[in-house]
């Protein structure tokens, strides 16, 4: 057996946090000088691992669960409160592309400047430096000052100094997908090297796609704690499943941004018969509860709800804004208001969906956008009618009705009949 | 030979036995170490940040370098008008323009360097936050680049000296260690004060006025008056350790009167900033992206 490479016992890291906003200047400290403003908050608490050699670990969980707590932590970036955790082996990390890239500099400079930081030698940058070049492709700029780059050749510069690494151990954070969609397979699949390489790699992210992609072992983190510690598969099925099925109440979520001066307090999917298991061919109504601080009547609402694939990607979105005649916009709304969309089919593939809700007003601040939401699923069913079933490993995600005609030209039939 | 040989494992992509040397990652303790192998092995990274620094400070500027001459050449004739021609600050037996010069040349390195930095953790976050390099390493950089201007600055004085027909005698020997003493300084500041300004940004609000008055409480461009006085000249005299290094630096390189004394309190001083500021920066160091 393969002696671990990285072993953690009881790591644990406490924020303390002000409960009323961070003092930003000293006479501000100085006037809240007692500590029962303060409040601790554990970020990363009794965390165990112990990872093997070439094992290639994804962290995954919500937002707030600790992801990027603890890889900071095992990255040496910040000091743990308690617990000890020993790395054996050359570490690269690698939490942001580009990490001490000067605008000013050229990009030769900055792949050298790039790579110290990285803990490259002036020698290895200078040895791969045409790989790396190349691997960017923007060698016809290497002697301009980044800050003329455009932003997609900035960060491609970025990453592929990042991607001539060489460590033995690699931490990494969400920080491949960069760039164009072209260069982002590129991303991808050098990722996927550097990991099938014999690498020990420790990858926080929050696409779970991806992380099923490349991982071999999922931790599973919910609020600092491990939830699950093994096998991929068995760590996203735990962490979707965690995800409430078809109804949920939202009240409590944690991951959302916006101003939350109105909220989606829960979000249910139905099928035309009541389940949440949905069939393509049905009629389905996704029910939105908003509550506001405040009546929520005489604001302009819009209400967008994208509906998600697990393994990435968005395949449909809905909006008010496409039906004009129907404004989130009415004055005997109170605090609370209840929002039902109803589709008419949800021709999508059979498999596991969840939505996400976006709700803002036009042209002005998002007050509530949750992601991941309300995970149904929809079922193989007979959506074109002709008995034959669309399988969940369709290629192509959405289906469209569709009818074959074939004809024969005159001179072929008179061939055949002939 | 040893017949162990035929045993050995075949050879795998890496060592089968992990590196001797783990990397720890613990709680932060009260007693802090400057952890010499660490910084030994991101000595690479020192060069390139202190290159950076230098690269970049003229970067976009049409005269490029010419500023580094042009500023203190400046900052002379600004004084030299002020305090020669308005202010009638007689020197006995050195043109004032050149005493002037020769404690601009010490206060450029100095102001520059505890400036730049006390800034420097601010204007790297990034590192901080997102690399584990050892942060001492960015206000050392920062300070060092500045080494630069000082150069830039000397040979400056020594050519003005020379159209004064002023030559460096055997005292230009203690240049050095002059300048190793500012260096210490300096860099005692820059660590005292960059780690606290990345909590409190109120740091680098105050320090261009403190800078400005820490000028005016230092003889750099006016002759200090003989100790003894007023007994709080004396003081201040004694605990800013740049009225010793000033007075030293003017002796080493114009013969002005020796300080005596007050080279020993500024050396003193110097020391303290220097240990103080060190372990203020160790104790924060391991916390610091927390506090971005």
């Amino acid at each position: 057996m393969a002696a671990p490479v990285i072993t953690a016992q009881g790591l644990g890291k406490a924020y303390r946090i002000w409960t009323h906003g961070q003092p930003r200047s000293l006479s501000d400290r100085i006037a809240r000088r007692r500590d029962a403003e303060r409040q601790e908050i554990w970020a990363l608490r009794d965390v165990d691992v112990s990872v093997e050699r070439g094992e290639v670990l994804g962290v995954i969980g919500p937002n707030g669960a600790g992801k990027s707590t603890l890889l900071s932590v095992l990255a040496g970036i910040t000091a743990p409160t308690t617990g000890r955790a020993e790395i054996f082996g050359r570490v690269s990390s690698l939490l942001e592309v580009g990490t001490g890239f000067h605008p000013e500099l050229s990009g030769r400079d900055n792949v050298f400047l790039n790579g110290a930081v990285l803990g490259m030698s002036r020698s290895e940058t200078e040895r791969k430096f045409d790989e790396i070049v190349d691997f960017s492709g923007v060698r016809d700029f290497i002697d301009m000052p980044v800050k003329r780059y455009s932003s997609g050749m900035y960060v491609r510069l970025a990453f592929a100094v990042a991607a001539h690494l060489d460590p033995e151990i690699l931490l990494l954070d969400e920080v491949l997908a960069v760039g164009d969609r072209a260069f982002q397979e590129k991303c991808l699949a050098r990722i996927d090297e550097m990991t099938k390489s014999g690498r020990t790699v420790v990858f926080v992210s929050h696409d779970v796609a991806s992380v099923a992609r490349l991982c071999t072992h999922g931790l599973l983190l919910n609020e600092g704690r491990v939830a699950f510690y093994g096998d991929i598969d068995e760590a996203v099925t735990r962490y979707l499943s965690s995800r409430s099925l078809g109804s949920a109440t939202t009240e409590a979520a944690v991951d959302r941004q916006g101003t939350g001066a109105v909220r989606v307090s829960s979000i249910d999917v139905r099928s035309a018969s009541g389940g949440t298991a949905v069939h393509a061919e049905e009629p389905v109504s996704i029910r939105v509860e908003l509550r506001g601080d405040e009546p929520i009547r005489g604001r302009r609402l819009r209400l967008q709800i994208g509906v998600h694939s697990v393994l990435g990607g968005m395949h449909v979105l809905l909006s008010t804004d496409f039906d004009p005649s129907q404004p989130l916009l009415r004055d005997d709304l109170g605090t609370t208001a209840s929002v039902v969309c109803t589709l008419d089919e949800l021709p999508l593939k059979p498999g596991s969906y969840y939505l996400s809700v976006w709700l803002d007003e036009p042209g002005g601040e998002v007050l509530d956008h949750l992601t991941e939401q309300s995970r149904f699923v929809i079922l193989p069913s007979d959506y074109f009618g002709t008995g034959v079933l669309p399988s969940e490993h369709h290629i192509a995600p959405t289906l469209v009705r569709h009818t074959w005609t074939v004809s024969v030209p005159q001179q072929a039939a008179a061939e055949v009949t002939a | 030979m040893s017949t162990t040989r035929l045993n050995a494992p075949a050879p795998t992509l890496f060592r089968a036995e992990p590196a001797a040397e783990p990397t720890v990652i613990a709680p932060a303790t009260r007693t802090v170490s400057l952890r010499p192998r660490t910084l030994w092995r991101h000595r690479e990274l020192f060069y390139f940040l202190v290159w950076r620094d230098i690269k970049v400070r003229y970067a976009q500027t049409a005269l490029g370098a010419a500023w580094m001459i042009f500023q203190p050449l400046a900052m002379l004739l600004v004084y030299t008008f002020a305090f020669g021609h308005l202010a009638r600050v007689a020197i006995p037996g050195v043109p004032y323009p050149l005493f002037a010069l020769a404690g601009l040349t010490l206060w450029i390195f100095v102001s520059r360097g505890v400036m730049l930095g006390s800034d420097s953790l601010i204007h790297n976050i990034p590192l901080v936050t997102k690399t584990s390099s050892p942060r001492i390493l960015i206000p050392f950089a920062a300070v060092v680049a500045v080494l630069v201007d000082f150069l830039i600055a000397l040979v400056l004085f020594l050519v003005i000296a020379a159209a004064y027909g002023r030559y460096p005698t055997w005292r230009f020997a203690f240049v050095p260690l002059l300048l190793a003493a500012a260096f210490a300084l300096t860099l005692g500041i820059s660590l005292l004060l960059s780690a606290t300004n990345v909590r409190y940004r109120d740091v680098g609000q105050a320090l261009p006025f403190i800078v400005q008055l820490w000028f005016f409480l230092s003889p750099i461009a006016y002759l200090l008056q003989t100790p003894g006085g007023h007994s709080w000249e004396t003081v201040v005299q004694a605990i800013n350790p740049l009225v010793g290094l000033i007075l030293a630096f003017r002796w080493a390189v114009l013969a002005t009167p020796p300080p005596h004394g007050l080279l020993i309190a500024s050396l003193v001083v110097t020391a303290v900033v220097l240990v103080w500021g060190t372990l203020h920066f160790a104790r924060l160091e391991r916390t610091l992206a927390d506090d971005v």
